[in-house]
């Protein structure tokens, strides 16, 4: 047991001290790519907490993400907030939208609740659109460069610069992914498993099974939000594309692929697709073809993704 | 004759589904201690009648009272935490996780009970293990649930149930697809968790019944036919007729 904790977290510090590191050795083009895919792995990983460790298959998640997105930039925007009360204003909107929507939606089960938060997605990405004087819908909104500094014990950290994003970027991913390490780890956690695995034996042994997947909605709904409003300040963009039906098949897909309920597989799963993606469509107009392919294959013959495999053919002891 | 304020005690508990009434008006009571048998044939509204007073499902009319209290409305996770442990007739455990996080489960939500809101993990290991060893699973705590052999996943079943420290502790069928010598192995089981609680078993195997059962209740059509000791039982003609005629 003690062993297995210290080679966990080991390994954790590993990853980030490697994420830390590229900012120095990566190419301008590369590092900037990195900065989104670390922001975009945060999203995954909120995702996974519902998804992966929950199994509440939600076709919702990107109403968390752009609440988060909107939260932060509306404020900025229009009322000419600085970066972290308007961050702080992301989070709250992410987390309160989880709760409401998870109060109604953990209501129903399987099929119906993809359906549920299906249609609460469609509602929040029709009401961008609806609201298209405030943010003009798919065009958006570019936050101004002037607006976009974080001031951090006495330093102003100017978030247009490629270097500080990416580290603003890595320490968002590095405080969420040892935050999530913890989670899985607690009872809590633990109890979130039981719940994917067999919910009516969890209620009966005494557990509050709505309660823990309302709780496991929130804090899924607040990391989602985190990212986007991450996104917003770091890459001074507002548009209600994220707020799609694609932003919410996304965050499924970078699980699926890098491993549902493992700590490190939503970062794989994002980065291997942005990847994938990015390399092919040099080649092709008909990218999505060859990334719909290396999908099927790797679900074919990874059907617990990347990091998931990695675990059971190797690894056991991976949270 | 019953105690004067029974553990467990029902008043007209009725549940119909459509139609058909699986529960028809049960007056039942159960004192502290006791191990108590319920039997009767398929259909009887045996299990109907447990999930009744664990909280699976809720009366069509009636009242429950668990020492003293109406929890006819209580959720079934308030139920387990107020001393009500269920197992399920058809093995319901995690597969997918070890037979010791499996009991942990059950350890951890009991000391959730207590006011702490944190628990050290050397009481959790140390009550887990200390369940697993009572029913004789402990050499098995690393392995992967859903790889153990049917009886071992009954009694991994009860593990958790013990592990849970209840007040009441219901067995459905907890016999059903063992061996004889699983089944030897049990009676003591539940013999000394007699000792310690209250015990409420359903169970078709008569000879389990009657080396276990202090009285036993016997159910027909939703109803009670009859109740007492297994003597009084053995010699009921009504009951004869019923069930035991037919199963003898």
């Amino acid at each position: 047991m003690k062993g297995a904790n210290a080679k966990t977290l080991g390994l954790h510090l590993a990853v980030l001290a490697v994420l830390f590191a590229l900012n120095f050795l990566l190419p301008e083009y590369h590092r900037g790519v990195f900065s989104r895919v670390m922001v975009l792995a945060v999203f995954a990983m909120g995702y996974n907490v519902a998804f992966g460790y929950t199994g509440l298959l939600s076709l919702g998640h990107a109403m968390f993400f752009a609440a988060g997105l909107y939260g932060a930039g509306l404020t900025i925007y229009h009322l000419g907030w600085s970066v972290w009360p308007a961050f702080g204003v992301g989070l709250a909107a992410g987390v309160v939208l989880a709760v409401v929507v998870g109060f109604l939606a953990l209501r129903t089960t399987g099929v119906a609740f993809m359906i549920v938060t299906l249609m609460f997605a469609q509602v929040f990405y029709l009401t961008t659109l609806y609201f298209t004087a405030y943010t003009r819908g798919e065009e958006g909104l570019v936050l101004p460069q002037a607006s976009r500094v974080l001031p951090l014990a006495g330093v102003d950290l100017y978030l247009t610069d490629p270097a500080t994003r990416y580290m603003v970027a890595l320490t968002l991913l590095a405080i969420v992914l040892l935050a999530l390490l913890a989670l899985v780890r607690s009872s809590f956690g633990r109890a979130l498993i039981a719940i994917r695995e067999n919910e009516e034996r969890m209620r009966m042994l005494g557990y509050d099974v709505f309660a823990n997947k309302l709780a496991a909605v929130a804090l899924s709904g607040l990391v989602c939000a985190a990212a986007g409003a991450a996104y917003a300040v770091l890459f001074g963009y507002v548009g209600s594309g994220f707020a799609s039906i694609q932003y919410s098949i996304l965050p499924l897909l970078w699980v699926l692929l890098g491993g549902a309920a493992t700590t490190l597989g939503p970062i794989i799963g994002t980065l291997f697709m942005f990847y994938v993606t990015d390399t092919t469509s040099s080649y092709t107009s008909a990218y999505m073809l060859v990334v719909g392919l290396a999908l099927i294959l790797l679900v074919l013959y990874f059907p617990k993704g990347i990091v998931g495999t990695v675990r059971e053919r190797w690894l056991p002891w991976l949270p | 004759m019953a105690a004067v304020t029974p553990l467990l005690s029902t008043q007209d508990l009725s549940r119909s589904f459509g139609g058909l009434k699986a529960v028809d008006g049960v007056d039942f009571a159960i004192s502290k201690g006791e191990i108590r048998a319920i039997i009767g044939p398929n259909g009887a509204g045996k299990t109907t009648f447990v999930s009744l007073v664990c909280g699976r499902i809720l009366p069509s009319s009636g009242k429950v009272f668990f020492e003293g209290r109406d929890i006819s409305r209580m959720p079934a996770h308030r139920r387990v935490r107020a001393g009500i442990a269920y197992t399920f007739q058809i093995t319901s455990i995690f597969p997918n996780l070890t037979v010791f996080d499996n009991v942990a489960l059950a350890v951890q939500r009991h000391l959730l009970n207590g006011k702490a809101s944190r628990f050290s993990e050397h009481a959790l290991r140390r009550q887990s293990l200390e369940a697993l060893e009572k029913v004789g699973l402990g050499p098995y705590a690393e392995r992967r649930a859903g790889n153990l052999s049917y009886g071992h996943q009954r009694l991994l079943e009860v593990a958790m149930g013990l592990a849970l420290k209840p007040r009441l502790l219901i067995l459905d069928e907890p016999t059903q697809g063992l061996s004889d010598g699983e089944i030897e192995g049990f009676i003591g089981l539940v013999r000394e968790i007699g000792s310690a609680s209250t015990v409420l078993l359903i169970e078709h195997n008569m000879d389990v019944v009657m080396a276990l059962a202090e009285r036993i209740t016997v159910m027909e059509q939703g109803r009670i036919l009859a109740e007492g000791t297994p003597e009084e039982i053995r010699a009921n003609g009504e009951v004869q007729r019923a069930y035991l005629g037919s199963a003898a």
